[in-house]
This record gives C-alpha cells, structure tokens and sequence, in this order.
C-alpha cells in the first residue's frame, strides 16, 4: 500500500468510531425509508440479538457454521498451499494452470451448487466443498504469485547448500513467501466464509445462513438483521485480528 | 514464442483431458446419470435450449442486470477514487473499511435488499454494484498513486487545469490499473448477479438454474450451468486478451 507514515494511532481510533457511526446513522435512515417490515433498526436488532443470545438453539447454529468454516478452511488452506507450492517451483505447469486457477477465481462458483449437492448431499459436507471452491483458489493464487517471483539467488543458495527438497521448502520458500501467503490467507478466510454462509443459504438446516434465510421466509425481520449484524461483526472481526497478526508478526521492520 | 505455444498446448490438451475423461466416465456409467450428464449431453441440451428461445428472456433478465452494475460500478467508483485521492485525510480514514468490505460476506444483505427493494432486478443491481464498486474504486486509487511524478511536473510546465490533467495525464496513465478495476467490476457483478438470482428471484439465468434442480431436470440444468460457465470465462478470456494487448502497445509506444 501506500509508504506514507503511519498516522496515530489516536486518529485511528477516532476515525473508526466516526466510521462506526456514519454507519450506524446510515443504517438508521434505511430503516426509517424502508419501514419495520424490511429492516430493523439497530436498536431492534441489537434486542433481536441479546434474546437470540439467550436460546440454545442461536449458540447450535453458530456451532454449525464454525463446525463447517473450521473444516473448510483447513482443507483450503492445504489445498491451496500445497498447489500454489507445487506450482510456484514447476514453472511449467504453474504456467499452464495460473490461468486456469485465475479463471475459476471469476466464475459464478454458485452455480456448482447443485452438482456438490448431488455429490456430498445436504449437510455439513456439502457446506464444507463450497467453503473450499471458494477459499483455496486465492491462496493457490497467491502463494503461487509468492514462490514465482522469489529472487532466484535464494533457491541456488539451497542448492549449493545441498538441502533437501522439504527443507528448501521449510527454511528457504515458506520463511520469504510468508508476507503474500499471509496475505492469500486472508483472502482465502473470507471466501471461505463466503462460500459456507451461501451453502447454509440454500441447503442446510442447520448454521447462521440458514437462520438469515429462514428468517426471510417467516418474515421474521429483527431475526435476520439481528444474525446479518452477527455475521458482519464476525467477519469484521476477524479481518482486523488478521491484519493486525499480520503487521505485528509478518511485516516487521 | 514456441514456449508460451507449448504451454497454450498443454493448457488445451489438460481442459479437453478433462472433458474428455468426464465424457468417459459418464459413458461408462461410473458417473450416474442423476449426479452428472455426459459433457456432450449438456451441450446438446444447451443447444436446443437456445434454438428455442427458452432462455431469451432470462439471458435478458441477467444481461440487463449485469450491464447495469458494471455501469454503476465503473461510473461511480471511478469519480470516487479519484475524489478520495484528492483528499488524504478522507482517504487515511476510509483505509480500514475498504481493507475490511471484502472480509463482508456480502450475500447475506441480499434478503434484504429483496424486503426493502421488492422482488425484481433492483436488489439484483444493488447487490452487483456493491460488490464490485470498492474493487474499481480501490484499482482507481491504486492507478493514481502509480502515475510518474514527472507527467504531473509535465502538465504543470504545460499550465494545464485541474481537469484537463486528469483527462489527458492522469487518467491515461493510470489505465492499465483502471482496466484491472473495470474487470474486476464484471467478474464480481457477474458473481453477485447469479448467486443472487440463484438464492431469490423470479427471473435469470441463476434463476433458471435453481428451478431446474428443484424440478429434477437434470438435462435443463446442467445446460444453463454450461451457458453461464462458459458466458463468464468466455468475457473473462476477452477481457484478458485485450489487456495483453493494450499493454504489449504501451510497451512498445
């Protein structure tokens, strides 16, 4: 991003509370335009929310869907991982395949949706193939990105050095790639959250896509907004941890 | 150039492979009927769908939709960027939300928009805008940043106005990010289209998909998967020629 100093961290601070207000406010407008029957207010909501918090059957669904990103994003994490590795090091087929891989990243993957249905059927392990469908492409993508344009002193010094093809990968690849990895996986956690969230949508009966979308169909406004604000503040949340993981840990210096 | 001919070659040998083996399987019977239908099948089926005219109207329904979140997408995230370039202090304070909109899994505002929007294609056009106006906004700002500083001292010595900079120095300059932005914004609002049409709807192709599974009509199905599968990597193929193109002239000139 942009080499400019960083600003204080005071000024942080009060930017995102301003922000956090704007959108408060905004929310607020929309739902005076749009009226009760479409979307709660943030006070109604955030009521929703403390009476859902309050039920076994709110902490079961939250155990779902974490059941279900959990699985999911391990597995895309390996897959992703492991073909980007692959590919980084085979110029070749990392030639062939990177646009195939950049090609599946643009496509509606939604529309795979019945065929996984057909081939996991319903539950937690068609949940889990739309999760990674969704999350290992970037990290394939950017750990491939990561290992091309490693400087090519780095893998003759291995080389002369005489280590062994997993100990390049552990001391050598995996130690300069990390900052773009690190990055691929913040990527890969969000679609990967994506993609089980619009699972829940369709084909499950179990999760917090299954509640926003059950809460449509029994017009149960305060439900769905109280669990798309949970949702939102989750993934928010989880960005933030990241990216601060990411500056103290991986960018140093 | 024999080189990047071998690696096209082994890149269409791997796809008709893929196909090929697919055909096979399905031939063979080891791919039940009911999971998977021949390849040859789907295009047959394609084929006679679009003889008949069946799908006109839904390839209208998401063809208007599509158009109408790339334009607003492009149209509006365009002039943003290069306000909130303008302005450093704005800029310092939207950072973190635009590092975060994408950690949003943004399906889940679709039921709403449906409550506050009504059933037709405004949620539709809604939803593709949002998901893609930050990603042109962002390769806007991305583009400014890039722009020499001596075409700016350049514009200076020349006087030109505040205006006449931006059309004929800056925004050349910044053109191969603003592509980049310009087809992020398709792919996404192709993304959010479908799924949206695929979650709730009463028209388009994603539409025609899920009603299809409903109705167990594999053949329809597997058909208009075929058709946005193709549409999608077919514009993403275009767009990405051009660019090669646009960009082997600009190394050149």
């Amino acid at each position: 991003m942009s080499g400019a100093a960083r600003p204080p961290a005071r000024t942080g601070g009060r930017d995102a509370l301003v922000a956090a207000g704007l959108l408060l406010a905004l929310w607020q407008g929309l739902h005076l335009y749009a009226g009760d029957a479409a979307l709660a207010s943030p006070a109604a909501a955030l009521g929703a929310l403390r009476q859902l918090a309050g039920t076994a059957a709110f902490w079961g669904h939250c155990a779902a869907t974490a059941q279900a990103f959990a699985a999911a994003l391990a597995l895309s994490a390996a897959i992703g991982l492991a073909l980007g590795l692959w590919l980084g090091l085979r110029r070749f087929a990392g030639e062939v395949a990177e646009p195939l891989l950049a090609g599946l990243y643009a496509i509606p993957k939604i529309t795979l949706y019945p065929v996984i249905l057909l081939v996991f059927g319903l539950g937690l392990g068609a949940k889990v193939a739309f999760g990674v469908i969704h999350g290992f492409v970037p990290i394939a993508l950017f750990t491939l990105g990561a290992v091309k344009s490693l400087d090519p002193v780095l893998l003759r010094t291995a080389r002369a050095l005489r280590l062994s093809r997993a100990q390049t990968v552990r001391f050598v690849l995996a130690p300069a790639a990390l900052p773009e990895i690190v990055a691929g996986l913040r990527v890969g956690f969000s679609l990967t959250l994506l993609g089980v969230l619009i699972g829940e949508m369709f084909a499950s009966q179990a999760g917090l896509g299954f509640l926003i979308v059950n809460g449509t169909a029994l017009h149960n406004v305060r439900l769905t907004t109280a669990v798309i604000l949970t949702v939102v503040v989750l993934a928010v949340g989880a960005n933030a941890a990241l990216l601060w993981l990411d500056r103290r840990y991986v960018r140093r210096g | 150039m024999s080189r990047s001919a071998a690696v096209a070659a082994a890149r269409l040998a791997l796809l008709a492979g893929a196909v090929l083996a697919l055909e096979l399987l399905c031939r063979a019977g080891v791919i039940q009927p009911l999971t998977l239908i021949p390849p040859s099948a789907m295009a047959a089926a394609l084929a006679g769908l679009l003889w008949s005219g069946e799908l006109n109207a839904d390839l209208i329904h998401t063809g208007g939709a599509v158009a109408a979140s790339l334009a607003l997408a492009v149209g509006l995230g365009l002039p943003l960027g290069v306000a909130v370039h303008g302005l450093p202090r704005l800029r310092r304070a939207l950072d973190p939300l635009l590092a975060a909109y994408y950690a949003v899994p943004t399906f889940v505002f679709y039921p709403l928009l449906v409550a506050i929007l009504g059933l037709n294609q405004a949620p539709l056009i809604v939803l593709g805008t949002a998901f893609g106006l930050p990603a042109m906004m962002m390769a806007t700002l991305n583009g400014l940043d890039r722009v020499p500083p001596v075409l700016l001292r350049t514009a200076r010595v020349h006087r030109l106005g505040r205006l006449d900079t931006l059309a004929s120095i800056v925004l050349p300059s910044a053109a191969p990010f603003l592509f980049t932005g310009c087809k992020l914004a398709l792919a996404y609002a192709v993304i959010g289209i479908i799924a949206g049409e695929f979650i709730l709807a009463d028209a388009g192709l994603g539409h025609a998909i899920s009603f299809a599974y409903d109705g167990f009509e594999n053949r329809t199905m597997y058909a208009v998967m075929l058709l946005v599968l193709g549409l999608a990597t077919g514009l993403n193929l275009l767009l990405h020629l051009w660019e090669t193109r646009l960009m082997r002239r600009r190394a050149r000139a």
